[in-house]
């Protein structure tokens, strides 16, 4: 047992803590007011007064059909929108027949190898009033073309569809590890959407620039922040140098960052973000409108936080970190189920992670008041840190070229991996408590468990059969071809938008898989250099 | 002088969670051994090739994605054809208790599931070569 006097006091992420802060913390602070410039403490003057954010569970597993029952149990249960979680083959671009989906298909998500999954997945769903989110990467563009075309058989126009494309390849590369293609191309393939979106679907982000990962991966609070917005800025200058203006692209780009164990460290990264980003936007690029200031973000609770060991503290863990999301005004939410360290959420574990944020939106009154913590003398002070050591990390990368040549030298990915290896030495030592791990041990009850069995994968392989079969090759063949000549481009002339080419591919019922084959041969497979 | 272990750190299949691999691989090399990790999408097949030109004594294959068991009861078969028998594989990740116990009936020497002390694993490992 350490003694006292020896003992460090520190954010989870190692940021050493005061044994007391006072109004010479914050002397000379303009902290701002809500729903004004820079936004520090909210986008909105009357925040969850006006309207509470997104109940939106990530959710998806073994088949389309059973993903679309788990998604009307959960809008009957109350949730407000939707969030799919896609399976390892058709993140990475792998029909559900491939030799590499062995063993793979619906274990981590919703397997979806054409339109007709897509079709299945939203079975009743009027994608015209219930807003989705769907976590996809490398093949965002494909899957956000399916997700197009129910909403037009549904007679839904495409200027009322509304939800989010996750689609943020750079921190595919940094942390999450589930690129296709290389950098560049991948980067083309994102401008494509955001310049897509900009033109067609003005109520649909079609981006998700995200941190959880990143924070998922074992970096720290202030490394999540900014490699996330630096990621950001990535985005910004490839749409900018697409030819768009800041102002037509910059309002449709959201955010999703993690909410982590440390409490008052979780809620200063939110506002230090909104304040960082909004003075880049005005600043560094000159926008003008303030919806392109305007930070908006989902929350999703640390996955990586919770125990195998005595699931149900679990419970806790999500509430603190979910009430943590809502002090820092987040836009959208997802709270983890009990059993996140064994499996996909079984449904009791799901519906008390959506009564979490049932019970905070309700019950706890923290909702009546914008930015309630506003003023503190610790959270404004943590706060103004956190905005300066995000800054600093974000002018090393830009004296680096950028995030893609960071990247490249792997810069962020060692800084991650050194935090992890850093934060796993202090449980090791026992000098980081975990409830249940490492200190206070007890006797488990075994919990019940969501199964996910072969089944899915023979099901989906039958379909895919079938499919194949009765579609019109012709025109998917064509469809292919056409694709691949837009993709390759001509010379040196402005790259075309390939998401016209991808809509008319899946609705001929062109795979997944063999759309991406298309792309992989044009752009090639990425390799990651191995570094520990 | 004995010669440090030497093992193979693996992330067959999909999966691309690294974070766990990557720290067990880094205290293995601070606890004295050999360690050689592959990086990620490995099949069964590249994995028991490295091993065997890495001439290891250890197999650490780290599965997230519930593909367990499909793609360890592939290595450990492959493991038999090569007449790689006295290779040891410990495999960590989400691996719930009635799928360890079948893995360890076919010849996995320890499953380590979330939360287990990276000294747990040095200590095996050091008992299961020795």
């Amino acid at each position: 047992m350490m003694k006292v006097a020896e003992r460090q006091f520190t954010t989870i992420s190692g940021v050493p803590i005061e044994p007391l802060y006072g109004p010479e913390d914050v002397r000379g602070l303009d902290i701002g007011e809500p729903g004004e410039f820079p936004y520090t403490r909210g986008i909105h003057r009357d925040m969850y007064r006006g309207k509470l954010w997104t109940m939106r569970q990530f959710s998806g597993f073994a088949t389309p059909e059973e993903t679309n029952s788990r998604y009307h149990y959960l809008l009957a249960q109350g949730q407000t929108g939707l969030s799919v979680a896609f399976d390892l083959p058709t993140l990475m671009g792998y029909d559900a027949d491939h030799a590499l989906s062995e063993g793979e298909v619906g274990k981590c998500g919703a397997p979806v190898s054409s339109l007709e999954d897509m079709e299945i997945l939203f079975r009743g769903i009027p994608l015209g009033e219930v807003t989705v989110s769907m976590t996809i990467n490398s093949p965002a563009c494909v899957l956000w073309a399916m997700y197009l075309a129910v909403a037009e058989q549904q007679g839904v126009d495409w200027a009322r569809v509304s939800g989010t494309l996750q689609n943020d390849i750079l921190k595919e590369y940094i942390a999450q590890k589930e690129f296709i293609f290389p950098p560049r191309p991948s980067m083309r393939l994102v401008t494509d959407t955001i310049e897509f979106g900009a033109r067609h679907t003005p109520k649909f982000n079609p981006i998700s620039i995200s941190g959880y990962h990143i924070r998922e991966a074992g970096s720290t609070a202030v490394q999540e922040l900014a490699f996330t917005l630096r990621d950001g800025m990535e985005y910004v200058d490839w749409a900018i140098e697409r030819g768009l203006d800041i102002d037509e692209f910059a309002p449709r780009l959201s955010f999703f960052f993690n909410a982590h164990s440390d409490f008052f460290e979780e809620i200063a990264k939110y506002r230090a973000a909104r304040k960082i980003w909004a003075e880049a936007m005005r600043d560094r690029y000159g926008a003008k409108s303030e919806r392109s200031m305007k930070l908006r973000f989902h929350a999703q609770t640390a996955g990586c936080s919770l125990t195998w060991q005595q699931p149900y503290n679990n419970v806790v863990r999500t509430a603190i970190q979910a009430l943590a999301a809502v002090l820092g005004g987040a836009q959208s939410l997802h709270t983890n189920s009990l059993d996140e360290a064994y499996a996909l959420p079984g449904e009791h574990a799901v519906t008390i992670a959506l009564r979490t944020q049932q019970v905070l939106a309700y019950e706890s009154g923290v909702t009546n008041t914008p930015d309630p913590l506003g003023g503190s003398y610790f959270l404004e002070k943590l706060t103004l840190e956190t905005e300066q050591a995000a800054n600093a990390y974000i002018r090393r990368i830009d004296a680096m070229g950028g995030m893609i040549p960071a990247i490249e030298s792997g810069y962020p990915q060692s800084e991650i991996a050194a935090a992890s290896y850093r934060y796993q030495c202090e449980v090791e030592s026992g000098e980081r408590t975990i409830v249940g791990v490492n200190r206070f041990q007890s006797e488990d009850q075994p919990i019940e468990l969501l199964q996910i069995g072969e089944s899915a994968g023979r099901h989906q392989k039958e379909k895919l059969a079938r499919l194949r079969q009765r579609r019109d090759n012709s025109r998917v063949r064509k469809s292919l071809d056409a694709l691949q000549r837009a993709a390759e481009g001509a010379g040196n002339a402005k790259p075309e938008n390939t998401m016209p080419y991808i809509l008319e591919a899946v609705k001929a019922y062109a795979t997944l898989g063999e759309i991406c084959d298309a792309f992989r041969t044009v752009f090639g497979a990425y390799t990651e250099t191995s570094r520990l | 002088m004995s010669r440090p272990i030497r093992v193979l750190v693996a992330k067959p299949g999909l999966d691309g969670h690294d974070r766990g691999a990557k720290v067990i691989a880094r205290a293995l090399r601070d606890a004295g051994m050999e360690v050689i990790y592959t990086g990620l999408r490995q099949t069964p097949e590249m994995i028991v090739n490295a091993a065997l030109q890495e001439d290891v004594q250890v197999i650490g294959l780290s599965i997230l994605s519930g593909a367990h068991n499909a793609i360890v009861p592939r290595v450990m078969e492959l493991l038999r054809e090569k007449d790689m028998g006295d290779v040891k594989v410990i495999v960590g990740g989400i691996v719930p208790d009635e799928d360890a116990a079948e893995l360890k009936r076919q010849g996995v020497a320890a499953v380590f599931q979330p939360g287990a002390s990276l000294e747990a694993i040095v200590t095996f490992i050091r008992g299961a070569v020795g």
